[in-house]
Formats: structure tokens, C-alpha cells, sequence
């Protein structure tokens, strides 16, 4: 008997269309398709590169590395305070523009102008070349023509986006969609207390994803981070969420909450009842005002509410907790077996050391459960390259990662078509 | 002379403030891998008891202007958290089943 109604189809897979078939995993492991998806989506899709507060003044700037677009971009907000990307590489030979010490590492920090390493062109924050060293030794050159190379950059709720391609086929907002755009009566800008976490993951990035936007494997494999009572009830109920949304290419489960201060205590880890905090967040929420209903969180109307986890095509997730605290993924694809897995936790930032030491715990569990998925996926991706099965069945709580994978087979065809027809 | 790392109330918690009273996450992680079980049990066994008045005592400054030897009880208490983990739930330093993954928290709050 289902704990939430499911839509009238049945199930969320019927209700979305999604077929019901056991599917294909040929997308994780094969190096042909992982070239294809380099240019189908990640040179085509809107890509979240951080936030605004990591631009404070005027001249700061970050760098990231997009190794799946075989390229770098410098993110820098101008002496005007508009955010602009360019291309990471000077005009005249090619370096690398902006860097520190190790080429192939990100930074970040203020400047009032780029200046090249190699020979000494400078670049002002708007992209324009300003100086070149002896000058009068080139042929005919004008700086106006040798500016830095832009990219596409926009912002929405205070999130960067870069786009690779020469044209966006779409604005940020109409790629975003009606759904995601609700997340904007958010008050992201309120929750400044950033963690930023990193680490290799020998895995497809899509199977990352597939990690965090089911729930179906959390009683299981996350079973020894909870008192045994509490695992084995979790186990006995199972994982069933009040809400899956589908906007686009983007896709949401929201989650039923608990409050773990009316749990007994053979329920909890004596440290989450010490320090009133846990891997849902501090017990004692901060004071966020905004309008639940017109930031489209909670859509079950769940109380208490868990979590809302919007998965933002291709590599993104924002996921919303009900203890009003916040967290960001990305998944930045190194090869078709590997990723760089990035989680950025953000709070309303402490007030006392109280409400630090609660922010510790809440961190220090994401991490744990966290390298548990991460190590799991590196046991999957060397099996599916095994080829042994090819055809893996999935239950109607694992309808995102069926979504994902369709999503993105959908952007490749479509990629193949306009190379086909010569567009 | 010995020099203390803790207040004075807290002369009890000063055998451990060597060994955890460490700034980064990075090193309170190294260090949950490197220290034996038992030593992280009676770390643990002392501190948990002590929680309420170390915190009350934290909480007598503000956050962003915390004397040196308030800042060293506020990393005790992290690692207090860090060797929760192993203490309550595993029975062993490393996170189980997760040999081969890491993630390094390069970015952190203070203080």
C-alpha cells in the first residue's frame, strides 16, 4: 500500500511517459558516446559555474576548469559590476591567461586587469587588450581586434552560468523553465556561510546523479550511519517520496521530513542530541522569510518536509532542505569513467558558536554519507564496463535517473541531426 | 613553564588539546584515521560530558572576536564530532566501504 498517492496512470514513470522497460547503461561506458555528449550537451547547455558572493567587489574573479570542453573560463565582475566570462587564454600565443603556480589547478582573487604571464598583454576586467609589449615590433596590429574571447554568461538567483556555444539556443531563463525559475523567491542570498568540498570520482557522472535523485538506496547502503533501530525500521519502510515534478530537461523529488528532537533516543546518534544537529540539518532553524508556495519548494504541502532536490540539466542540483539550509552538486565529466564531484553546503551564517558547532555536524555527515556513494559508483561503473548485463530494471522511485538518461540520449540525437543536416 | 592551550575551567579536557585541537577539517580527518579506537573512545568518553559547559562558555564571545584559547575549545568540539562517527556508529576511523573515494572540504567557515 502506498504511504503517497501516485498520479492517476498508476505510477510517476507512466504518469511522465517514460517507458517501463529496464534500460540501458551503454551511455556511462562508452568512450563514443561520452565524445558525443561532450559536444551535444555540455557545449550546448547553460553550465552553473558558482554563485555571487564569490564575485564581492568589483575586479574579482574565479577561473574553472571545464576539462570535459577541453577548455578553462575566467569569471570576473567589471569595474561597471556587470559579471562577464571570457575564455581563459591570451591573445598573442595562446597561454593560458590566469592561473596560479600549477596550470591546470582554479583560482581566484581580485584584479583590476589580466595580464599575461608569458609576454605581458594585459586585458581590462571588460575584455578589452589594453597593452601589448613592444608594440611597434608587429605587423598591423590593432588591440581593439584582440580582445579576450567571451563567453555566454548569465545570472539567475544569484547563480553564474556560462553557455560554450557561439549561439545560446535559448536565454538562461527560458532554458531554465517555469518550474526551476519558482526557486528564485528563495532567499539564496541570505545563506552566505559556503563549505565547498571536492574529490575524484572514478565513475560516470551520470551515475552520480542517478546517487542523489533516487532515494530508493538510502536505507541500504547508508544502513551503519544510524542506530540499528533506526536502520532496520528504515529498511522496513522503505523510501516512497510524496513528489516527483518533471519541467523540461529538469527534473525534482521532494521528500517527507521527520523531527528527530521527538525521536527516542535508541533512534539517534548521541551527537545529533548533544549538539541538535544531523544529516537533515541544525534542529533549531534560522529565521528564513520567504513564501514556500511562490519558490514552488514542498509542492506534497509534506509536514514536516524533508527536502527539495531540483536535478538542473545536465550537471547541477540545487536541493533545498526543510531545516532551511541549502546545498549544490556538480558532476564536471573528465572521461566517460570519471568526474569531478563538487558539494558546496551553504547556511544563514552562525551567529554564535553554538550554531557553528550544530553547522559541524551537518558537514561532517554529508561527507560521510557522501564518500559512501562516491565509493559505491566506482564498484558500479567497473561492472557496467564488464558488459556482462545490459539491461537493468528500474523501479517506479528511480524515475529521475530513467528521466536523466533519456534526457540526454534525446540531446544527442538531436546533436547528430543538426551535424547531419549540416547546421 | 607549560603553556595551555584550553581555559583554565577546562584543565581537565588539556591531555587531548595536543592532539585535536586542530584548525581544518582536513587535519581533524587525518587525524580520525591515524589515532587507535580506544583513544578516540576515551577522547570522546571525556568531552561528551563537558559539552553543555564548553558551549555555554563559546558562547560568552562572539564569534568573529573569540580569544585564542576559546577558538582551541571550539576545535576540540569539532573533533569531538569528527571521532563521533567512529565512536558511535562504526568502530573504525574510516567511513565503511568507502576505500577508494575522498572529499576534501577546501572552503570552511571559521573560526
Amino acid at each position: 500500500m502506498a504511504r503517497w498517492p501516485k498520479p492517476p496512470e498508476g505510477s510517476w514513470t507512466e504518469h511522465f511517459q517514460l517507458g517501463t522497460e529496464p534500460i540501458s547503461y551503454e551511455d556511462s561506458i562508452s568512450s563514443e558516446f561520452y565524445e558525443l555528449e561532450r559536444e551535444a550537451v555540455f557545449k550546448r547547455a547553460w553550465l552553473n559555474v558558482g554563485r555571487i558572493e564569490q564575485l564581492p567587489r568589483k575586479g574579482s574573479y574565479f577561473t574553472k576548469e571545464l576539462a570535459v570542453a577541453r577548455t578553462s573560463v575566467v569569471i570576473v565582475r567589471g569595474t561597471d559590476d556587470e559579471v562577464r566570462a571570457f575564455y581563459n587564454v591570451c591573445r598573442h600565443r595562446g597561454n593560458k591567461l590566469v592561473w596560479r603556480d600549477y596550470p591546470n589547478e582554479e583560482t581566484s582573487g581580485v584584479s583590476r586587469q589580466f595580464v599575461c604571464k608569458y609576454h605581458g598583454w594585459r586585458y581590462d576586467l571588460d575584455g578589452a587588450c589594453n597593452f601589448v609589449q613592444q608594440e611597434q615590433e608587429f605587423f598591423d596590429l590593432d588591440k581593439a581586434d584582440y580582445g579576450l574571447v567571451p563567453v555566454h554568461c548569465e545570472v539567475w538567483a544569484g547563480f553564474i552560468f556560462v553557455n560554450l556555444s557561439r549561439q545560446p539556443e535559448q536565454s538562461l531563463v527560458d532554458f531554465l523553465g517555469p518550474e526551476v525559475t519558482k526557486l528564485e523567491n528563495y532567499p539564496f542570498d541570505q545563506l552566505t556561510e559556503r563549505w565547498f568540498y571536492r574529490g575524484t570520482v572514478n565513475a560516470n557522472w551520470k551515475l552520480y546523479m542517478d546517487a542523489f535523485q533516487e532515494f530508493y538506496h538510502a536505507p541500504v547502503l547508508h544502513a551503519k550511519q544510524t542506530p540499528p533501530d533506526w536502520s532496520t525500521a528504515a529498511q522496513q519502510s522503505g523510501f516512497e517520496a510524496p513528489a516527483y515534478t518533471i519541467s523540461g530537461p529538469h527534473r525534482l523529488v521532494s521528500t517527507a521530513g521527520i523531527h528527530p528532537w521527538n525521536l527516542p533516543d535508541n533512534m539517534l546518534k548521541p551527537m545529533e542530541r548533544i549538539t541538535r544537529s544531523g544529516l537533515f540539518g541544525p534542529w533549531d532553524k534560522p529565521d528564513l522569510d520567504y513564501d514556500q508556495k511562490a519558490a514552488g519548494i514542498n509542492p506534497a504541502g509534506c509536514d514536516p518536509w524533508g527536502l527539495d532536490s531540483w536535478q538542473i540539466f545536465p550537471n547541477f542540483t540545487i536541493l533545498v532542505w526543510g531545516q532551511e539550509w541549502y546545498l549544490t552538486y556538480h558532476y564536471w565529466p573528465t572521461g566517460q569513467g570519471s568526474h569531478v564531484f563538487e558539494g558546496t553546503l551553504y547556511f544563514v551564517p552562525a551567529k554564535t558558536p553554538r550554531e557553528r558547532v550544530a553547522h559541524e555536524l551537518a558537514a561532517v555527515s554529508f561527507k560521510e554519507y557522501g564518500l559512501q556513494d562516491a565509493n559505491t559508483l566506482e564498484a558500479t561503473q567497473t561492472m557496467l564496463e564488464s558488459r556482462v548485463l545490459e539491461r537493468f530494471p528500474l523501479n517506479d522511485q528511480e524515475v529521475l535517473c530513467r528521466h536523466l538518461h533519456k534526457v540526454v540520449g534525446e540531446w544527442v540525437d538531436e546533436y547528430k541531426k543538426l551535424e547531419e543536416a549540416g547546421v | 613553564m607549560t603553556t595551555t592551550m584550553l581555559p583554565a575551567e577546562f584543565a581537565d579536557l588539556e591531555p587531548f588539546a595536543s592532539t585535536w585541537c586542530l584548525a581544518t577539517e582536513s587535519e581533524r580527518f587525518a587525524q580520525r584515521l591515524a589515532v587507535p579506537m580506544d583513544e578516540m573512545q576515551t577522547f570522546y568518553d571525556a568531552i561528551t560530558p563537558r559539552y553543555e559547559e564548553a558551549m555555554a562558555y563559546c558562547d560568552t564571545f562572539p564569534l568573529d572576536d573569540m580569544p585564542e584559547d576559546a577558538v582551541n575549545l571550539m576545535h576540540l568540539l569539532y573533533s569531538m564530532i569528527m571521532v563521533s562517527f567512529p565512536v558511535e556508529c562504526w568502530g573504525q576511523g574510516p567511513v565503511p566501504d568507502t576505500g577508494a573515494a575522498y572529499l576534501d572540504l577546501l572552503v570552511e567557515p571559521g573560526p
